[in-house]
């Protein structure tokens, strides 16, 4: 009995074959992924890497996505520090682009903004449970009248959900009701809206996105960051262990931590909404392939800003381009590190310091993850570098002590690539899942 | 209890005392409020959000270390800029420092758009019984 994992990444279409019994990893290949000729071809291309024998028995096939765009949902609330916040993480955890957010009612122009974007879906929030009602009302009647025909997650006051869903209903083909995001004050609720944007994605997006054929072929399963925070939430299990992914990619850099990131002394007051155990962001500025005009911004100061640019645009004319010298690898770590930093930063949270009749105290915002225990990094860029870990300690380089990035992490690669299959394993095959995570992360020392 | 029963509270500031504020959520929950407790060191900001989103019917802020004409002021003005102008602002505690009357503080809440102004001492059910009589509840 053999398992083939398979991600349909933004570049590269990557394969993963397992045994299952007993666990084993046969091995992994990519091809690049072909968007414009059917995304099978690039999957019958990475297949090729294998022989008949090597395919002979595969029983199980499993898929995640983040091609055509992944999954883009457009988060709604009311008040910005409150839902609008918690709808965002709740979108982040499900695996989601989140491509705007919106507060407070809708106005003609935000939802001029909102067809423009064109998401996949729409989370809308507002109120507490037996809070305010008049927000999300307003806000499910003008997407209604909008002529917006995207499907709509429902995950605000519940006093008013069914009062939202027969308006929307009216116009919109696919309303799904959930739980509240925010159903207290300063409480977040993200699992019943991260599950109903799962299922939604796999019942309706892939189809409107035609990758229902993948669905048929090969079982797509879910969007790609919710298999890699999978994988992560599987080792967290297991090891028992705080762990921070930093995923690397073409087009995005993903960070993903699994701990509660609760201040770590004494005299530090925690302020804003409480944190999700499992967070995630991503940052659509930050990748090595895609989004490199923005990340040159970056990108302070480097003796060689010319060359650099000249680089940049090869690269827009020709995404799948590998380093080819010395000099542009050396371009690519500079790239890397710049990703890594940055993401890390926006990730973790952040001390202020305040002076009070008291004396002084400290306001954490976000999670501390100064002492979390191991740091894995993934995503090509990573992967194939000759220097792994001299790329991560560059972006963990402490600059200010006031932001809570990790301190001293053991730091760990995937090496062999395959942290999203492990995801895609981790529900059904969590033995051969444990198996692969060994067989995967190699440890690069400490910082 | 029938009528909107929600109330934000919270120690406004760089306040850090915090039992009083667990008394007053305490008392409030018994009397039959929904009470939406924000702890110590509360910003404006934080009281107007917590409201808008619960749809509260009063905010009620306590400040103990003598810096509440500073913190409070412009409060019920962005009460009314972010839409909930109307809302009942209950402010107690030790307001101010110095020679002050406490007529005097009263008169300078008031003007700053209190509904109700409370000495330091004052039992947590006289501030009960008035939320009940101005929210006819």
């Amino acid at each position: 009995m053999k398992a083939l994992l398979i991600d349909f990444g933004s570049t590269y279409t990557k394969v993963t074959l397992v045994n299952l019994d007993p666990p084993a990893l046969v091995g992994t290949s990519r091809a690049p992924t072909t968007i414009e000729t059917g995304l099978l071809d690039g999957l019958n291309k990475a297949l090729e890497a294998f022989s008949p024998e090597q395919l002979d028995g595969i029983t199980v096939k499993k898929a995640c996505s983040s091609a055509a765009g992944g999954l883009k949902i457009v988060a709604i609330g009311l008040v910005p520090e409150l839902t609008v916040k918690a709808a965002r993480e709740a979108a982040l955890g499900a695996g989601a682009r989140v491509m705007a957010t919106y507060a407070y009612t809708l106005s003609d122009e935000e939802l001029d903004e909102i067809k423009e974007l064109d998401p996949d879906l729409l989370l809308l929030s507002g109120g507490t449970d037996g809070g305010d009602r008049k927000n999300i009302l307003e806000n499910a009647a003008r997407i209604a009248e909008s002529g917006l025909s995207v499907p709509v997650v429902v995950a605000g006051n519940k006093s008013a959900a069914s009062d939202v869903k027969k308006i929307l209903e009216k116009r919109i083909p696919h309303v799904v009701v959930t739980r509240n995001v925010m159903p207290e004050i300063n409480v977040l609720q993200v699992e019943p809206a991260r599950r109903a944007i799962r299922e939604l994605y796999l019942q309706e997006i892939t189809k409107a996105k035609g990758l229902d054929v993948i669905q048929q072929e090969v079982g797509l399963a879910m969007p790609t960051p919710l298999a890699v925070m999978k994988a992560g939430e599987l080792f967290n299990k297991i090891s028992g262990k705080e762990v921070v992914i930093v995923d690397v990619g073409g087009a995005t850099t993903d960070v993903h931590s699994f701990c509660d990131g609760r201040p770590r002394k004494s005299g530090i007051v925690l302020k804003g909404l409480p944190e999700p155990f499992a967070k995630r962001t991503v940052e659509g500025d930050l990748g090595m392939r895609v989004s490199l005009q923005t990340l040159l911004e970056v990108i302070e100061e480097n003796d060689d800003l010319h060359a650099l640019r000249e680089y940049v645009d090869r690269i827009k004319r020709e995404r799948s381009l590998i380093a080819a010298n010395e000099r542009e690898k050396y371009f690519d770590r500079i790239f890397a590190t710049a990703c890594i930093r940055e993401a890390l930063l926006r990730h973790s949270g952040q001390l202020k310091e305040l002076f009070t009749p008291e004396g002084r105290l400290w306001i954490q915002q976000g999670k501390d993850l100064t002492e979390i225990d191991i740091l894995i990094g993934t995503g090509g860029a990573l992967v194939f570098a000759d220097d792994a870990g001299s790329l991560l300690r560059a972006g963990l380089r402490l600059e200010n002590p006031l932001q809570l990035t990790p301190r001293q992490p053991q730091l760990m690669l995937d090496h062999k690539y395959v942290l999203y299959a492990i995801g895609l394993l981790a529900e059904d095959y969590p033995e051969t899942a444990e198996v692969l995570l060994q067989e995967t992360l190699k440890s690069l020392g400490r910082i | 209890m029938p009528g909107n029963n929600r109330i934000v509270l919270g120690v406004i500031g760089s306040d850090v005392h915090a039992v009083g504020n667990k008394i007053l959520e305490m008392a409030f929950e018994e009397a039959g409020f929904h009470v939406i407790n924000l702890g110590v060191m509360v910003s404006q900001e934080e009281f107007i959000n917590a409201a808008i989103e619960s749809d509260a019917a009063a905010i009620l802020v306590s400040s103990l270390y003598g810096h509440g004409e500073m913190d409070c002021r412009g409060l019920r003005e962005k009460c009314q800029e972010a839409g909930i102008g109307d809302i009942l602002l209950y402010v107690g505690g030790n307001l101010v420092v110095g020679k002050r009357t406490f007529d005097e503080v009263e008169e300078l809440f008031k003007k700053m758009g209190f509904d109700r102004v409370y000495p330091p001492g004052v039992l947590p059910e006289v501030a009960i019984k008035d939320l009940k009589k101005d929210l006819g509840l």
